[in-house]
């Protein structure tokens, strides 16, 4: 039995600014079902860490239980890694994130992991615009226990043995952009295409940005009448727009049609540039993002691509005005300034 | 592009590099992987129906498989090829029984004569493949013994004698009639001979001289490099000045160099016209003779020999230096200065070698060009005289052995078809075999295993003993575990990535598990623009597009065959068996097992 991936790649890689090839931001070799679309997603989670220069020592994994929470085993191997418990990984997010600012925080998690046991920690990490990227490998079942229908199972979806789910799903999406997250985007583990961009706009956005993926469970649920299945996606996708993320403003060299083109540039000088596709649809604009969702699952399509961002986003530090360093970088001094200091403090609330 | 027909065997015959580089197309992986589970005399024999001298071809071998194999070309950070020569080698000398494997006369006449003028390796393929077939085989050589080029030319230290025989031996021993130590004179009396055919693999057996001033004088100590090496072979030169000069920067200058510094010679050098990396020599053949002490100098222009007092004292060289034109060709320009005053005793003439046919006379009905070649057809080998056939050296100029036995093959075969009255247009299609691999989860019947081993060096006698003795080895090939190595580090490019386009989901777990890059999903497009729109742009155009029909999305799955590792894992990790890795089986027909009168 050999299940071993050879060391050799293609003897043409690019280097990337940082002077790597795609391959040093690989993982460990997935034990995931074959055919997993997390697999996918992890493939374009490794390709856009590459392709925004991303020092592996300045990421964290963090993911809670599930497949989909265990493939950061497959990505990034030479980043910072944690692997929680089930629906407490934005608990140890925001721990991580407040004793050290200065990381790239990128979050995994299943659509059992986050609507049923995590959706408390799911919400309220939102509400307090932790600054990080979040994604949900979303496959409308518990995967790792064998496929069990989830919250964000369709109503009417049928699974592998042929029961129909009864209860209204949770849309991840709308429930994100109702809370007020300042990056929600949805797509599909088989369209890399526009996966990639979105996990790199994702990663640059300096507040809470929530990617919800459509993954299919190739082995518990990719049967005919499942609404996750990989047939079904595709016959179903819609996108609000075509994606690009352009780190730094360039010209631009493609020119749609009169007003379906729109550029977003974001804090830093970074530029979402979309190409629309959705009627009626203002990324900037919660309302319409919220009406644009609503109008395709009316007309059962899955909308993938950005819905909804805000470039001047503010995230939990900003909010509670903590250090501009991170804490594990001050001093003793810093940290415990005597007595002179608190009894200047304690005047103060008296 | 259309879809890929994987049902023409020639696509995935292409896809074993080696094998298709190969002339007489071995199934080396096949060779390889039995080495590898230590089955040296099934391997031996998998070599020895493709290029029927595999200990001579395992020591002497151009090689030509090896700059095609793809394990030079998968990293770009000088992997270098599988040593699958060395190989044959391990098979050659660690085999078993074989003789009981090959086929054993007497055979049943069938009535018909051939003769084979040269008992070189072209014309002993021929007959090795016609005598089961009840041929009677008349085997003509002015040499004492077979072999032909391969006795009198690759000195022993390369090739043992007793290798050599062994080999020709196998084919002798099925009951050819020899006729050695006679020289053929005439083509006329031999076709008047009731022959049904003649072969002629006479090779190319002169050496060209260098008529510069001294030539006459010094004619006692210049030789031609060939006629030179010959002699020594049949033990008829056995010492050699202690001063030599060598001319020439092909591989008979190497053979002849290294032989001088055997027979005393202790100060040898080569000088070459052309700059070093420009000389004909393969690569290990002067990593050789650096190893032997022999200098190598580049860039000089033999003026003249020098002889006083009726000797010969040495040679004077002009140095130049080597310019190109724009459209990359070479002019040898002097330096200015005066020309150089090398000393030596005994100078090798080794400038290259010719056709020579006095003895085939020009009203025969074989067409000669205007360089007195014959014209030969470069499928069927025959000549403008049906009943008259040529192959190896002979048909068209020094090439080597495998090229000789490749050669030898075809013309047996058509020797066949026209002893049968056939068109001799009808070639005979390769035999092959695709068969999956498949054992289970994680398990296929081949070792998928891709090893980082760097290529092993094969070990070589110490130089005081092979320096003193012409005929001890100096390569003695890789032990067994060395040969297992070496073996692992081949990739199976037999084993074929075969992909179903209905059975595909279009998940994309084989593009995302693929080491190498290989599979993409794309439109589909002409080939210009689909290779430079897949995933890692195809810039390698000697090496095919697996294009499939067109999948549900409208999309094709694209396959660039340059780096594919044979791995195996867009199989593993396929839900659907859409890829399946499946052995291809590839061998050239030869006369003796599709022959014409069977059918
Ligand atoms: C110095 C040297 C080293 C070489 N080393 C290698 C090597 O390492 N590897 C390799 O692959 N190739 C090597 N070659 C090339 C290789 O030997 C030849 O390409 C190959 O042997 C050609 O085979 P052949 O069957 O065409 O004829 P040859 O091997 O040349 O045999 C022809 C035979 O025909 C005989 N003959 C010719 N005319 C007549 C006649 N009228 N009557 C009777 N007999 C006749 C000749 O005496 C000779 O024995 C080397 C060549 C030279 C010169
Ligand atoms: C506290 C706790 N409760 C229950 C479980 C059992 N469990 C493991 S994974 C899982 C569901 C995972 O579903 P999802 O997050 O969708 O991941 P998927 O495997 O589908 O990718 C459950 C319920 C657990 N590990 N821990
Ligand atoms: S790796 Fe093996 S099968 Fe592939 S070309 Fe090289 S020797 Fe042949
Ligand atoms: S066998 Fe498959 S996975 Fe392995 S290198 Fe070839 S195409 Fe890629
Ligand atoms: S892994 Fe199999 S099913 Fe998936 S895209 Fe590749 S060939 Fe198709
Ligand atoms: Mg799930």
């Amino acid at each position: 039995m050999t299940y071993v991936r050879p060391k050799f790649r293609h003897p043409e890689l690019q280097k990337n600014k940082l002077g790597y090839t795609v391959d040093y931001y690989e993982g460990a070799l997935s034990t995931l079902c074959a055919g997993c679309g997390h697999d996918s997603i992890s493939a374009g989670i490794i390709q856009a860490a590459y392709e925004m220069n991303i020092e592996p020592h300045k990421l964290a994994k963090l993911s809670g239980i599930g497949c989909s929470s265990k493939t950061p085993a497959y990505f990034l191997s030479n980043s910072h890694g944690f692997n929680s418990v089930h629906g407490r990984m934005p608990s140890v997010a925001t721990g991580a994130n407040l004793a050290n600012r200065d990381l790239t925080y990128f979050g995994v998690s299943g659509d059992g992991d986050t609507a049923s046991i995590g959706m408390g920690q799911f919400v309220h990490v939102i509400r307090r615009s932790l600054n990080m990227t979040y994604i949900v490998m979303n496959n409308g079942c518990y995967g790792l226990t064998k496929g069990q229908d989830s919250a964000t199972a369709d109503q009417g979806s049928k699974n592998k043995g042929g029961n129909v789910n009864l209860f209204e799903s949770i849309d991840l999406a709308s429930l994100a952009i109702e809370l007020g997250a300042t990056f929600v985007a949805q797509s599909f583990s088989g369209d890399k295409a526009q996966l990639v961009p979105l996990i790199k706009a994702a990663m640059n956005h300096p507040g809470f940005a929530f990617i919800n993926v459509i993954s299919p469970c190739v082995t518990f649920n990719n049967n005919v009448g499942s609404t996750k299945s990989y047939d079904y996606v595709r016959e179903h996708i819609g996108a609000t727009a075509t994606v690009d993320f352009v780190p730094e403003m360039q010209e631009i060299s493609i020119e749609y049609g009169k007003g379906t083109h729109k550029n977003v540039t974001m804090h830093d000088g970074s530029v979402i540039q979309l190409h629309k596709l959705a009627e009626d649809w203002n990324p900037l604009d919660r309302q319409s993002a919220m009406n644009a969702v609503i109008n395709a699952k009316a007309k059962n399509e899955i909308l993938t691509g950005l819905l909804y961002v805000n470039p001047d986003a503010h995230d939990l530090h900003d909010i509670i005005k903590t250090s501009d360093r991170p804490l594990n970088t001050l001093t003793k001094e810093e940290l415990c300034p005597g007595s002179e200091m608190l009894n200047e403090i304690n005047a103060d609330l008296r | 592009m259309k879809a890929t027909d994987i049902k023409n065997p020639e696509y995935f015959h292409k896809v074993v590099d080696c094998q298709h580089a190969c002339p007489a197309h071995t199934p080396v992986p096949e060779y390889i992987r039995l080495i590898a589970e230590e089955k040296y005399t099934e391997a031996y024999m998998i070599n020895w129906d493709s290029n029927v001298f595999p200990g001579v071809l395992g020591r002497t071998c151009d090689r030509p498989c090896e700059p095609a194999c793809r394990r030079g070309r998968i990293d770009g950070k000088g992997e270098e090829p599988v040593a699958i020569c060395r190989l044959k080698r391990v098979a050659a000398d660690n085999k078993g029984d074989v003789k009981g494997l090959m086929p054993k006369g007497p055979f049943r006449p069938n009535g018909k004569k051939v003769a084979l003028i040269g008992a070189g390796p072209a014309s002993l393929t021929v007959a090795r493949d016609l005598a089961p077939l009840g041929y009677e085989i008349h085997l003509y050589d002015e040499q004492k013994l077979g072999g032909g080029f391969m006795r009198s030319q690759i000195p022993s230290f390369r090739l043992p004698e007793t290798v050599l025989n062994e080999e020709v031996g196998y084919i002798l021993d099925l009951g050819i009639h020899t006729h050695f130590n006679h020289y053929v004179e005439s083509l006329k009396e031999t076709l008047g001979k009731d022959y049904d055919a003649v072969f002629v693999g006479s090779g190319a057996p002169k050496g060209r001289d260098l008529d510069i001033p001294g030539r006459k004088d010094g004619a006692a100590n210049i030789h031609i490099g060939i006629n030179w090496l010959a002699n020594v072979a049949f033990e008829h030169t056995a010492k050699v000045g202690k001063k030599v000069i060598v001319l020439g920067g092909g591989n008979t200058a190497m053979d002849c160099c290294r032989t001088a510094r055997r027979l005393g010679g202790d100060e040898v050098k080569v000088f070459v016209r052309s700059p070093f990396a420009e000389m004909k020599a393969s690569p290990w053949e002067k990593e050789d003779a650096a190893h032997e002490d022999i200098p190598i100098i580049d860039n000089h222009v033999p003026k003249s020999f020098v002889v006083e007092g009726g000797v010969l004292k040495g040679m004077t060289f002009e140095k130049v230096t080597a310019e190109y034109d724009k459209d990359g060709k070479r002019k040898l320009v002097p330096v200015s200065g005066p020309d150089i005053f090398i000393e030596a005793n005994d100078v090798l003439i080794a400038v290259g070698q010719e056709n020579s046919f006095p003895w085939i006379e020009r009203d025969l009905g074989i067409e000669f060009d205007k360089w007195d070649m014959p014209t030969v057809n470069e499928t069927t080998f025959v000549s403008t005289n049906p009943k008259v056939f040529f192959g190896g050296d002979s048909a068209w100029g020094p090439k080597n052995v495998i090229t000789a036995v490749a050669h030898g093959h075809q013309a047996a075969i058509s020797i066949d078809l026209m002893c049968n009255g056939k068109d001799l247009a009808l070639r005979l299609s390769p035999y092959v075999n695709l068969v999956s691999q498949k054992m289970g989860i994680h398990e296929w019947a081949y070792d998928s295993e891709v090893v980082s081993d760097k290529r092993y060096v094969v070990p070589q006698a110490d130089k005081k003993l092979t320096l003193t003795n012409r005929k001890k080895e100096v390569e003695l090939g890789f032990n067994a575990l060395a040969g297992f190595k070496e073996a692992e580090r081949c990739l199976n490019c037999d084993i074929q990535t075969v992909f179903t386009t209905d059975k595909c989901i279009e998940c994309d777990a084989c593009v995302d598990i693929c080491p190498t890059a290989c599979i993409s999903f794309t439109e589909n497009a002409d080939e210009s623009d689909l290779r430079s729109m897949l995933k890692m742009p195809a810039k390698n155009l000697t090496q095919d597009l697996y294009v499939s029909d067109t999948l549900p999305t409208k999309r094709v799955m694209v396959k660039d065959e340059n780096v594919c590792l044979h791995c195996g894992l867009c199989a593993e990790r396929c839900p659907t068996s859409a890829w399946d890795m499946q052995k291809f089986f590839y061998n050239v027909t030869k006369a003796h097992t599709g022959c014409a009168s069977h059918k």
